[in-house]
């Protein structure tokens, strides 16, 4: 029968699956998320396994989606997700798979390449025009000259700049020059032709300069537009020189240079004639060019895009066929190698599942042999196996945050369910706050299943979305609260009309004129000015415009925080009575819970029980025979509980507040007090005599095999479980630690009397100062809800006052604005700050006092070989980077 | 004619409603002259149990209750205009991404 109550009982099963069947058993089981598998080749490594082939091809696989996802990324194509769950394809699918995306692996490789092929034509083409262009320019000068420059200033070999204006420089640098100069006949300049980066040009003219010593002149001119590099894909400034030069030497060193400088060359033809055909034909094949370059694009998109169609379904089957290999690793190849064992951890109560997924799986793959599913008996900690439903698993994670529970005790979960939010409102008290959390909650709960289909990868909105339940009942039960306290905003609803009333004797114009000198305030006594109807639920209205209203809210929240933190663990003690019942532990019930429950009992629901009788009994309008009952003679509880301790009582009359109460608290103090050595020494002693007692009926077989006394604490022991075990019960040496209060060693038949008795010490000290300064603890209840009020009080008259303090009907503007800062004030400071440390005190009480009462929490998890969380993962590290 | 993007058009969307309700009804609260707010007011520091200071004592009270009220509810009124502005914006953002955008 499973519940939330306490864990699942498991069972450990072996496993034998024909070796053919194997794999599709295995996906079956993986599709049902039930069962556990267990290692049995620990000591081999990933190399040695039966399938490491198949994970290998099946890495292989999941590459070449990754790349083709890659390109589809880049390309932005919207890569659509059906939501579809396919099963794992059988092996021989594997191949397809496999043989697709070789292919389309290569294809898209092959487009890629020839792209990138063809983009270094285009721009080689484009440097080549803008060389083309550029140096027409140059040649054109040329021709604009007259014979007689016999001045040839500007030398030939200089390197002239940014040439403006045209010079003399600029003489007949191809041409005539010599022919100018006359006999001074040096060969023909030659020249050559080429494209730089911009960055690197004043470093190669300065090169050029030193290297030729002056002697080649060169002329550039910047390319405008950025070119594209095709490696890279960045755009880059580019420049067009021409050097010219005389002499073949020259040539040699300024080709050199280039090469250094990496700068491309081209051949450029001399006569203009030439270059302009020249242009044309580059023109034409950089058209031609754009248009392969299209298509190119165009042939590589439609690829994507069907491939991005099945992207997503590919990758599912790629990790459910590697996820099976990875589990048929754990198996152990059987003598005959014909069937593989597996050992598994399943629950009881889905024995019958796995039954019908195994026949499905056996069926599947056509085999005749039905597999096997054995039962084994161990003395191994099951692990912990809670059924959650979408409601209940945000409280589980907040007890499993503190430790898993221990196998088959109890979990404080179901109970956490009501106690925590409750908790919370007791701190959180204000309903105008709770309204805001409350539609918040109610909007993702509502709204669930569309938000939890967007995946967002924001950790935040992760968290409050996982703890939308959570987040919904505590603003219910806030809401809840601060109907009680009475708190909207900071401010009172008076909806049944307050007790209280101005009466004539208070506010009358001569007590008034009396005060008003000397007090400021005026007091109403409830002898006359409170009728005996109290307000019908929650605090009375009338608090709030009283200057008192602190020290009468601090004692109520004070003592109600008491009662509540009693209660509590009372409520922990209590359920630590089940443990024990269900593990057997007798021992644990004389010795541990009776005392505990004496001393919580006696001396803490004591102090509740005067707190009650203090609120009934005692009343400002006690007159007359009552006398001794009203406001006078109430004596503090804290006092008396103080005194009652330390055995301290004077002879006031007043200080009773019962008959025989003083008799009863000393009887009180003094059994609770016995309880400490009862706590402390009677357990080792009975262990003790019960392990003689074992070592005396064993005789001196002490093997392994003989059983040995656990001087458990806290954990339950798998020898004493109730689950199947072989009627020999010396097998069972439970050689495992137990959990809880800093687990001993069990040596053998060793048995530490010192040691049994430090933990003892250590658990009666811990238990006897815990309900002290546990029970202390729990007054945050009251400090984190004055603190609320008080900061909602605060926002409230030092921000929203001042766009109600206006005369005039100007103060609307301003109260719309003030309104907008007072809201944005309240949610930041008052429901998300607030409510985050609200939250964390309760947590904080869950796990310190009230769990410590009878919580283990030395389990492990049942992680179940589950595609659904497997694939959740993958795609959450797959996300994350 | 998107003034806001997303997130700050749901959030004016959002502060609007709330305080078109939050102000309406401190508007009727000032109105029906609760006790409540009796701290909220604009009074004078002082007044003297004379009977003239108490007469006027009564008269400011009313008439702060009053201004009170009104403001409360032209504040709400703009809250209104608030809200058709963030809403418009909001189903705009809405459209341009096709879809719920949060």
């Amino acid at each position: 029968m499973s519940s939330l109550f306490q864990s699942e009982e498991m069972t450990l099963c072996q496993l034998f699956l024909q070796s053919e069947a194997a794999y599709s058993c295995v996906s079956e089981l993986g599709e049902l998320g039930l069962a556990q598998f267990r290692d049995l080749n620990p000591g081999t490594n990933a190399f040695q396994r039966k399938f490491v082939n198949e994970v290998r091809r099946c890495d292989e696989m999941e590459r070449k989606l990754r790349y083709l996802e890659k390109e589809i990324k880049k390309d932005n194509i919207p890569m659509l997700d059906t939501g579809e769950n396919p099963d794992a394809p059988q092996p021989r699918e594997m191949i397809d798979l496999e043989a697709t995306f070789e292919k389309l692996e290569s294809e898209l490789r092959e487009v890629n390449q020839n792209y990138e092929a063809l983009k270094r034509n285009f721009l080689d083409l484009t440097e080549l025009r803008h060389i083309l262009r550029k140096t027409q320019v140059f040649f054109d000068e040329v021709c604009t000259l007259t014979i007689n420059m016999g001045v040839v200033a500007g030398t030939p070999g200089g390197v002239a700049q940014s040439p403006s204006t045209p010079d003399d420089e600029h003489v007949g640098l191809l041409s005539e020059e010599g022919m100018g100069r006359g006999q001074t006949a040096s060969a023909k300049l030659g020249f050559v032709a080429g494209v730089i980066l911009r960055e690197r040009l004043p470093s190669f003219e300065r090169m050029l300069w030193r290297a030729c010593r002056g002697n080649v002149f060169l002329r550039q001119a910047e390319i405008e537009t950025p070119l594209e590099d095709p490696a890279s894909g960045d755009s880059v400034y580019k420049t067009v020189f021409i050097i010219f030069f005389q002499g073949d030497q020259l040539k040699a060193k300024v080709k050199k240079i280039c090469e250094g400088f990496r700068a491309t060359l081209y051949p450029c033809p001399d006569s203009p004639a030439e270059r302009r055909e020249m242009c044309m034909g580059v023109m034409t094949r950089i058209e031609d060019l754009n248009t392969v370059l299209s298509q190119t694009q165009d042939h590589r998109h439609r690829v994507l895009v069907s491939a991005a169609k099945n992207i997503k379904t590919w990758f599912i089957k790629v990790r459910k066929i590697k996820a099976i290999y990875h589990t048929l690793n754990c198996f152990n190849v059987d003598v005959t190698e014909k069937c593989l064992v597996a050992e598994c951890w399943i629950p009881v109560a889905d024995l019958d599942n796995i039954q019908l997924a195994l026949r499905r799986g056996t069926e599947r793959a056509g085999s005749s042999v039905p597999p096997i599913l054995n039962r084994m008996s161990t003395t191994q900690e099951p692990p912990t196996y809670h059924r959650v439903n979408k409601f209940t698993r945000g409280f589980q994670n907040l007890i499993d945050a503190y430790g898993i529970a221990s196998y088959r005790e109890v979990n404080p979960a179901p109970y956490t369910i009501i106690t925590f939010p409750f908790l919370f409102a007791v701190m959180f008290g204000d309903s105008g706050h709770a309204l805001i959390m409350l539609s918040f909650g109610a909007w993702m709960v509502l709204c669930e299943n569309s938000l939890a289909k967007k995946k967002s990868k924001n950790e935040i909105w992760n968290i409050f979305f996982g703890g939308r339940y959570i987040i919904l009942l505590m603003g219910l039960f806030s809401f809840y609260t601060g109907l009680i306290y009475n708190d909207w905003f900071s401010k009172s609803l008076n909806i049944f009309g307050s007790a209280w009333f101005a009466n004539n004797q208070t506010y009358n114009n001569l007590e008034i004129w009396k005060h008003h000198e000397t007090e400021k305030d005026l007091m109403l006594d409830p002898k006359n000015a409170y009728s005996d109807k109290p307000y019908p639920i929650g605090l009375d209205p009338v608090w709030q415009v009283a200057e008192n209203k602190i020290n009468f809210l601090n004692t109520y929240k004070m003592k109600i925080s008491i009662i509540l933190g009693v209660i509590h663990m009372l409520f922990g003690v209590l359920l630590s009575l089940w443990n024990h019942v269900y593990f057997k532990r007798t021992v644990n019930i004389l010795c541990e819970f009776i005392p505990q429950l004496i001393f919580l009992t006696f001396l803490f629901l004591y102090l509740c029980i005067l707190m009650f009788h203090k609120w009934i009994w005692y009343g400002a309008n006690m007159v007359g025979a009552n006398k001794e009952y009203d406001e006078q003679h109430a004596p503090s509880i804290l006092i008396t509980f103080i005194n009652m301790v330390l055995f301290k009582y004077s002879d006031d009359p007043n200080e009773f507040m019962f008959s025989g109460q003083k008799m009863l608290q000393m009887c009180f103090v003094v059994i609770a007090l016995i309880c400490v050595p009862w706590m402390l020494f009677i357990k080792p002693f009975v262990l003790q005599s019960q392990h003689k007692k074992q070592m005396a009926a064993n005789g001196g077989a002490h093997g392994a095999g003989a059983p040995k006394i656990n001087p458990d604490f806290e954990s339950g022991e798998t020898s004493e479980l109730p689950t199947p075990v072989d009627g020999n019960n010396s097998a069972a040496p439970a050689a495992h630690s137990s959990g809880g209060g800093g687990g001993h060693g069990e040596h053998g038949e060793e048995f530490e009397m010192s040691e049994i008795f430090i933990h003892q010490g250590i658990h009666t000290i811990e238990y006897v100062l815990g309900s002290v300064s546990h029970t202390a603890s729990y007054l945050r209840l009251w400090a984190l809800s004055l603190a609320h009020a008080q900061l909602s009080e605060v926002l409230w008259s030092m921000v929203m006052r001042i766009g109600l303090a206006q005369k005039e009907y100007y103060g609307a503007v301003i109260l719309f604005f003030i309104f907008g800062a007072w809201a944005i004030l309240t949610v930041s400071i008052l429901v998300l700050m607030e409510g985050l440390s609200a939250f964390l005190h309760t947590l904080r009480l869950h796990w310190v006092e009230f769990q410590s009462k009878f919580y283990t929490g030395a389990g492990y998890s049942f992680t179940p070989f589950d595609f659904h969380e497997m694939l959740a993962a993958a795609e959450a590290a797959d996300e994350g980077d | 004619m998107a003034l806001c993007g997303p997130k700050l058009s749901l959030c004016c969307l959002l502060l609007s409603i709330w305080g078109v309700i939050q102000l309406a009804l401190m508007g009727v609260f000032f109105y029906i002259k609760s006790v409540a707010l009796v701290e909220d007011l604009p009074l004078e520091e002082e007044y003297k149990p004379t009977e003239e200071d108490m007469k006027n004592f009564y008269g400011d009270v009313d008439r702060a209750y009053s201004q009170n009220a009104f403001n409360c509810w032209i504040a709400a009124c703009l809250y209104v205009g608030t809200f058709l502005i963030s809403a418009q914006q909001f189903y705009m953002n809405n459209k341009s991404t096709s879809g719920t955008a949060f």
